[in-house]
């Protein structure tokens, strides 16, 4: 005879479906703005002035805009990859508001937004969209690696910039971000177990959107919520309402705080949802999503809820938003212009930034390079 | 000077690095208090604390990505991958990001990391901690291999690996660790980088080889000495890039060429080294382009070590074929 069930659940000690309901408590998602952009929890309203929230909101809408002449410009085979954004601007653009240009960004290929905020020439954006290296020439005191296409790796890397920062006594940090798939790695482990064992400062951001390419949340793990991986490295972890821009400001401040002030690292989930495809290399979300799905995530829009927020408060008119849309279109157009104006990229430029000093073999190479490109 | 061992060599050459500049880091799994599994680090933690020379987490895949933050930070790390084997979990950090940030960036972020690793047969270790896999680095672009025979190359091999400013994997022979002694100076010097060395001078043929095979190589030459065949070895000590220049001199005066190396026929750096020759050289060749190398086997199981690597009597009998070919 084998082990009695009934004997093991009477167990209280063993009562496995009680703790995993007693881990999914601790996780519940934080929000501050409901649908309509009404406060549901004035607690955790953040500090910030009125024309702080009003420039949250431009980056906001600036995102959107960015992602739609993006899509454009992508269809008409005027920039190369891009990840689609929108819906995704509170998860961005209201966590990187709670950081400082001194923090060190470590982006994901969706993140270009946060890269632009961050200091970032837009020009170099799409530099970087087209696949030409000066969209990766950053200068010395741009405080950002170029977006990771390998999944993961950025978060193993902001783990050591964090432990490089705390052994500097630099009062920074380093923060990065990965999709709902991402949190599937090894790499995610290793870079916040890592920061964890090291106490390094660093903010993790786990962007759930529900979908890896195709692949729903549900697939990558049995795990309730992505932000209780957290524990597996013995740090906080907390799930954020990530279309609520005042939540998502509010929980990152208060894990750069936390971070910065030596306490270690910390993982947020974002729930979120990406309107668009994947990405405009062929992804067609009706092979996997539902038209209902769609519409639902739709009355979720992060700028609905901000533009009802700041326009009870008399803080935001249509006008202002329309004129604010021109603006950032013409911006895009600027931009796109001056990426076209980049130089032709040379094979013998590459091979020479391939060491510090060309090896024999490399000078041969640039030497028949440098002919061939009639210098 | 003073009489070393490579394994003393080595631990030299890191504290005269970690006292020479502030920013370099050494840090793996055990390398701290515990001296390294093999005592390469032995007593630096001690000497220059637990800020400088420190151990990780059990995951290399993080050993990697630490060192790459840690070099975007502007320090010097040297991290440790315990054995060679296992740098199958670290490949992306190695192979797909550090290798490549220097040109991602258009050179303005760089990689001054230096990964030691031990590998190498001969001593009978588990599985998975021998395998010669330094061609899967000599086959990444961005990467510089070094892998010194002897503990005067060990030292200022290592210390111009970390003052290279790219990153550079640097393989430790396990059992040239303390098979022997030699002279090695006690002060900081270094020996360049892609620059081979010739450990015996010959005029009918020229071996070029690296790592433990270098041993093997000199003493067959000795042996082909007594029966009238004079054989010039070159030990290659950095294997990525090559130094095509040093080999291609000694083939254009013996006319004969035989690669050496313990890694397996279809991997190592022998096939890119007979490749070079054959393109620079061939009309200096008398006959073939000799090799001895491993059998296309996963590397052995310990009791069978010796019937599976290459040895002075291979490469005894592959140098006749070739001096002796018509």
């Amino acid at each position: 005879m084998g082990i009695s069930m009934a004997k093991v659940k009477k167990n209280k000690a063993l009562d496995f479906a009680a703790h995993l309901k007693s881990v999914e408590k601790n996780y519940s998602m934080v929000q501050v703005l409901d649908e309509t952009g009404k406060v549901v929890n004035e607690d955790l309203l953040p500090d910030l002035k009125d024309e702080e929230l009003v420039e949250l909101f431009e980056n906001m809408l600036w995102s959107r805009a960015l992602n739609d002449r993006s899509t454009t410009l992508a269809r008409q085979g005027r920039l190369g990859f891009f990840a689609p954004t929108a819906g995704q601007e509170a998860s961005q653009l209201a966590s990187l508001y709670a950081f400082n240009r001194e923090d060190i960004l470590f982006p994901g290929y969706r993140d270009i937004p946060q890269l632009v905020l961050h200091g970032l020439p837009l020009y170099k954006a799409f530099l970087w969209s087209r696949g030409h290296v000066e969209g990766n020439l950053y200068p010395e005191d741009y405080n950002a690696m170029p977006p990771q296409i390998i999944i993961g790796a950025q978060i193993v890397q902001a783990a050591g910039a964090g432990l490089g920062l705390k052994k500097r006594g630099k009062k920074q940090v380093a923060f990065t971000y990965t999709g709902d798939g991402g949190s599937s790695q090894g790499d995610f482990y290793e870079g916040v177990n890592f920061a964890g064992a090291f106490e390094a400062p660093v903010v993790f951001y786990i962007q759930n959107n529900g979908y890896a390419i195709s692949t729903p949340r549900h697939k990558q793990t049995a795990a309730t919520t992505l932000a209780q991986k957290a524990a597996a490295a013995g740090v906080p972890g907390i799930q954020v309402d990530g279309m609520d821009p005042l939540a998502m400001y509010t929980v990152s401040k208060a894990a750069r705080d936390w971070a910065v002030e030596g306490n270690g690292p910390v993982v947020i989930e974002t729930i979120t949802s990406r309107f668009g495809p994947h990405s405009l290399s062929g992804d067609d979300p009706k092979r996997y999503r539902t038209q209902a799905s769609f519409e639902e995530w739709d009355k979720k829009d992060p700028l609905i809820r901000m533009r009802n927020f700041l326009t009870e408060k008399g803080l935001w008119n249509e006008e202002k938003e329309v004129a604010l849309i021109e603006k950032y279109d013409e911006e895009i157009r600027e931009a796109v212009k001056q990426a076209d104006n980049a130089p032709k990229q040379k094979v013998s430029d590459f091979l020479k930034t391939m060491f510090e000093e060309p090896t024999n073999v490399i000078q041969e190479q640039i030497e028949y390079f440098e002919m061939k490109e009639g210098k | 000077m003073a009489q070393l061992t490579m394994i003393q060599a080595i631990t030299n050459a890191l504290d005269l690095a970690l006292e020479k500049d502030e920013n370099t880091l050494i840090f793996g799994e055990d390398v701290g208090k515990n001296g390294g599994v093999f005592r390469a680090t032995d007593g630096l933690q001690e000497k220059h604390g637990e800020d400088r020379v420190f151990d990780t987490p059990l995951a290399e895949s993080g050993i990697g990505g630490l060192a790459i933050g840690l070099a975007l930070e502007k320090f010097r790390p040297i991290p440790e991958i315990q054995f060679f084997g296992f740098v199958f979990e670290v490949f992306d950090s190695i192979a797909g990001q550090m290798s490549r940030t220097r040109y991602r960036s258009g050179g303005t972020r760089t990689m001054p990391i230096t990964v030691r690793s031990p590998f190498g047969g001969g001593v009978h270790t588990p599985e998975l901690h021998a395998d010669n896999l330094e061609s899967l680095m000599t086959h990444t672009p961005g990467l510089k291999v070094v892998i010194p025979s002897n503990p005067y190359d060990a030292k200022g091999l290592l210390l111009a690996s970390i003052e290279d400013n790219d990153p550079v994997v640097y393989l430790e022979h396990m059992k040239l660790y303390r098979s022997f002694r030699d002279e090695v100076p006690e002060e900081y010097y270094t020996i360049p980088l892609g620059k081979a060395a010739v450990t015996n001078e010959g005029t009918d043929v020229t071996i070029v080889t690296y790592g433990y095979m270098v041993r093997e190589a000199n003493k067959a030459a000795e042996t082909l000495k007594a029966e009238g065949i004079s054989a010039e070895v070159i030990d290659l000590r950095t294997v990525s890039p090559i130094d095509i220049e040093t080999i291609v001199a000694s083939v254009e005066k013996t006319g004969r060429l035989v690669v050496v190396q313990e890694a397996q026929r279809q991997a190592g750096v022998g096939a890119a080294v007979m490749a070079e020759i054959a393109e620079r050289a061939i009309l200096s060749l008398q006959a073939p382009i000799g090799r001895v190398a491993a059998p296309d086997t996963i590397y052995p199981f310990g009791l069978a070590e010796n019937d599976w690597l290459p040895n002075e009597e291979d490469i005894i009998n592959k140098v006749r074929e070739i001096v002796h070919f018509d």
